[in-house]
């Protein structure tokens, strides 16, 4: 379980997360949505922890172990993983060997390139000149092999084109074990059941929820975290009326 | 050769253009006698140990021939291969006339002190030559070997690689763990004639107090292509080399490609520079230099003298803890319908790319590692497996060595 407690985070010397309050049990995801600038890729980088992002109050607690303070690798093997919007170039380090380093080693690389159609791009520097769908698939692929518990999704959707949308949707709801395979020794109430992985998917355009199932949604606005319910229905209510008018109760 | 004498005795105090100035009388240069060896497996463990980091396998496995040289001894020189000449220098001059066509043909005698030194007073190097036609498909592995202390190793190196022939070679050049003060003084002169492919892949594993002055000029006949690859990874305490390449016949192409790592205390002043002469002549320099608190220039020079030429500098620094990098890439066209550019980069590692590594599991530490190594690793076209693993294999240790 991850549980986020009254966190409050700085940036340089500007507040950017106020007070807030997240639990995303194991099997759950969450949708989070809010307009640019609310703060949401913070919130998915201060729980991966990333030092820039100061924590000033508050704590994250995730399986139990208190880890405001933990760094970034110590978390990745404790069981999160992200799927950045924009990971950065590595010249000299290949897909390949990233998604080596994702599975300490031990990984069909080649198997999982075929899932998310990237096998051409593994002798590829990682991200360098992927367009916005490669980068996504990418990311995609990395999760795959590191087998997270916490997955972080930051805008999966953003730069993809219609054609991979439904792969890449496909994907991540396989990574959430939300898939509706039919298997012949589990109904598929066992399997939600069994479900263990937690998901926390930003999204702006809200595409991804007619691929992948959710169990609440939420929505950031200006540092504040509010107005929790059904994901589609607050999707709706956005498109509808606006940000403004559907944080109402909260600002 | 008188003549060549002469020329040498005028040089003799003549200061190098680069690179701090060497007192050549603190050293002494007098020949140091060590046994000539039948067997590569006679050679002394702590050879065969320090020469294997510089690429040289005793067992000669994939290997096509050998020379060492020890101080100013050769110990073994052979050839596996019909078609393929390994031969020391003092003895091919002597017994084949051919040899003076091509030695200080293309290095200049008078060039400084160095060359002058080298001339007057030259103890070894190899002749390596592949027939004309011949692919000689395993490298030839040569080692400079320096072991007494305070010497002056000079040494004069000719690589030829006859009409459409093919040859690799690999010099590693090795200081006994223990040298304190050494000095090595090489001249290489390389001959890529017609349609012939030669490449040369140095590598360097002084100790602390070594000093390096290396003179070296290559020429490329008509589609001739010559791969020129460098790396020093390990301490030395000044290396200065500019080596010279001069693409004289039409579609001929030279690749330079360099690894430096500049330790603490380490002062390397290295370059590459290429004449671009005929039409369709291509040339590529690259090099990756990282510094760790030594001084390093990185200079590379291109001269495009004729049209329809492509060439293209790239010079990348990364300063990972204390030392400078000075790049300096300098591009010469000297008529229309040239094309060349270089690119040059100097920084440090980003955060930003440690912390992605780092949310994928690596620890810092891990993570900068494997940005190096990533920075390190240059592909190299048209490098036989067996090298390209010595070259792995060198960053993979520096890689250690800097962590």
């Amino acid at each position: 379980m991850l549980q986020v407690k009254d966190l409050q985070v700085k940036l340089g010397d500007k507040e950017i997360l106020k007070h807030i309050d997240l639990e995303i049990h194991p099997g759950e995801t969450h949708i989070l949505f809010g307009p640019n600038g609310s703060g949401k890729t913070s919130l998915l980088m201060t729980i991966m922890g990333y030092p820039q992002y100061r924590v000033t109050g508050g704590k994250i607690v995730f399986k139990g172990e208190d880890i405001t303070d933990m760094p970034v690798d110590e978390r990745a093997q404790l069981g999160i993983g992200v799927s950045y919007q924009r990971p950065p170039t590595i010249h000299g380090v290949k897909t390949r060997q990233m998604v080596q380093i994702c599975a300490k080693g031990e990984v069909d690389a080649e198997a999982l390139a075929e899932k998310v159609n990237f096998s051409e791009f593994m002798e590829r520097d990682i991200n360098a000149g992927f367009s916005g769908g490669e980068i996504k698939r990418s990311e995609l692929l990395q999760l795959m092999a590191q087998d997270a518990d916490l997955l972080l999704f930051d805008e999966p959707e953003s730069g993809v084109d219609l054609e991979n949308i439904s792969l890449i949707g496909n994907a991540i709801s396989n990574l959430l074990q939300r898939d509706f395979r039919v298997n012949a020794k589990k109904t598929q109430k066992e399997k939600r059941e069994e479900r263990t992985k937690m998901g926390l998917i930003i999204t702006h355009t809200g595409f991804i929820l007619d691929y992948v199932t959710a169990d609440k949604g939420q929505v950031l606005y200006d540092g504040v975290l509010t107005c929790t319910s059904n994901p589609r229905e607050i999707f709706r209510c956005i498109s509808k009326v606006g940000y403004e008018e559907c944080v109402r109760c909260a600002i | 050769m008188r003549y060549l004498e002469e020329k040498a005795r005028q040089a003799q105090d003549k200061k190098a253009a680069l690179g701090p100035d060497i007192d050549l009388d603190a050293y002494q240069s007098e020949p140091v006698s060590h046994d000539y060896v039948e067997d590569l497996s006679d050679l002394s463990k702590a050879d065969k140990k320090q020469m294997l980091l510089a690429g040289i396998d005793a067992e000669e496995t994939d290997r096509s021939g050998t020379f060492v040289q020890k101080d100013t001894a050769v110990l073994h020189a052979h050839s596996k291969q019909e078609g393929l000449e390994v031969i020391p220098i003092r003895e091919a001059l002597k017994q084949y006339n051919w040899v003076e066509d091509y030695y200080w043909k293309l290095v200049a005698v008078d060039t400084d002190k160095y060359t002058a030194r080298a001339h007057l007073d030259l103890h070894n190097g190899y002749v390596i030559r592949a027939l004309p036609g011949s692919k000689v498909v395993y490298p030839v592995q040569a080692c400079l070997y320096l072991e007494k202390e305070g010497l002056s190793q000079n040494v004069h190196n000719i690589v030829i690689a006859e009409e459409g022939a093919e040859l690799h070679v690999i010099t590693g050049c090795a200081a006994a763990a223990h040298l304190r003060r050494g000095l090595h003084i090489g001249i290489s002169e390389f001959y890529v004639k017609k349609g012939a492919k030669l490449s040369f892949t140095m590598i360097h594993h002084w100790a602390e107090g070594t000093m390096v002055r290396a003179r070296s000029v290559g020429m490329v006949e008509e589609g001739g292509l010559f791969l020129n690859n460098y790396i020093s990874m390990k301490p030395v305490k000044s290396v200065q080399m500019y080596p010279t390449t001069h693409l004289v016949g039409k579609g001929a192409v030279a690749r330079f490609y360099s690894l430096l790592v500049g330790s603490p205390g380490a002062e390397m002043d290295v370059g590459g520079r290429i004449f671009l002469k005929e039409p369709d002549t291509r040339a590529e320099i690259v090099s990756r230099a990282i510094t760790n608190g030594g001084k390093i220039i990185a200079r590379g020079d291109l001269v495009g003298e004729v049209p329809r030429v492509k060439a293209h500098l790239e010079c990348h620094g990364l300063i990972l803890n204390g030392g400078s990098i000075h790049a300096i890439p300098e591009l010469e066209g000297k008529v229309d319908g040239v094309e060349m550019s270089h690119e040059a980069a100097i920084g440090k590692i980003a955060q930003e790319e440690i912390l992605y590594l780092m949310s994928r599991g690596l620890s810092e530490d891990e993570a900068t590692a494997t940005i190096v190594r990533g920075f390190l690793s240059v592909d190299i076209p048209g490098l036989p497996p067996q090298l390209k693993a010595e070259i792995d294999r060198a960053v993979e240790q520096s890689n250690k060595d800097m962590m």
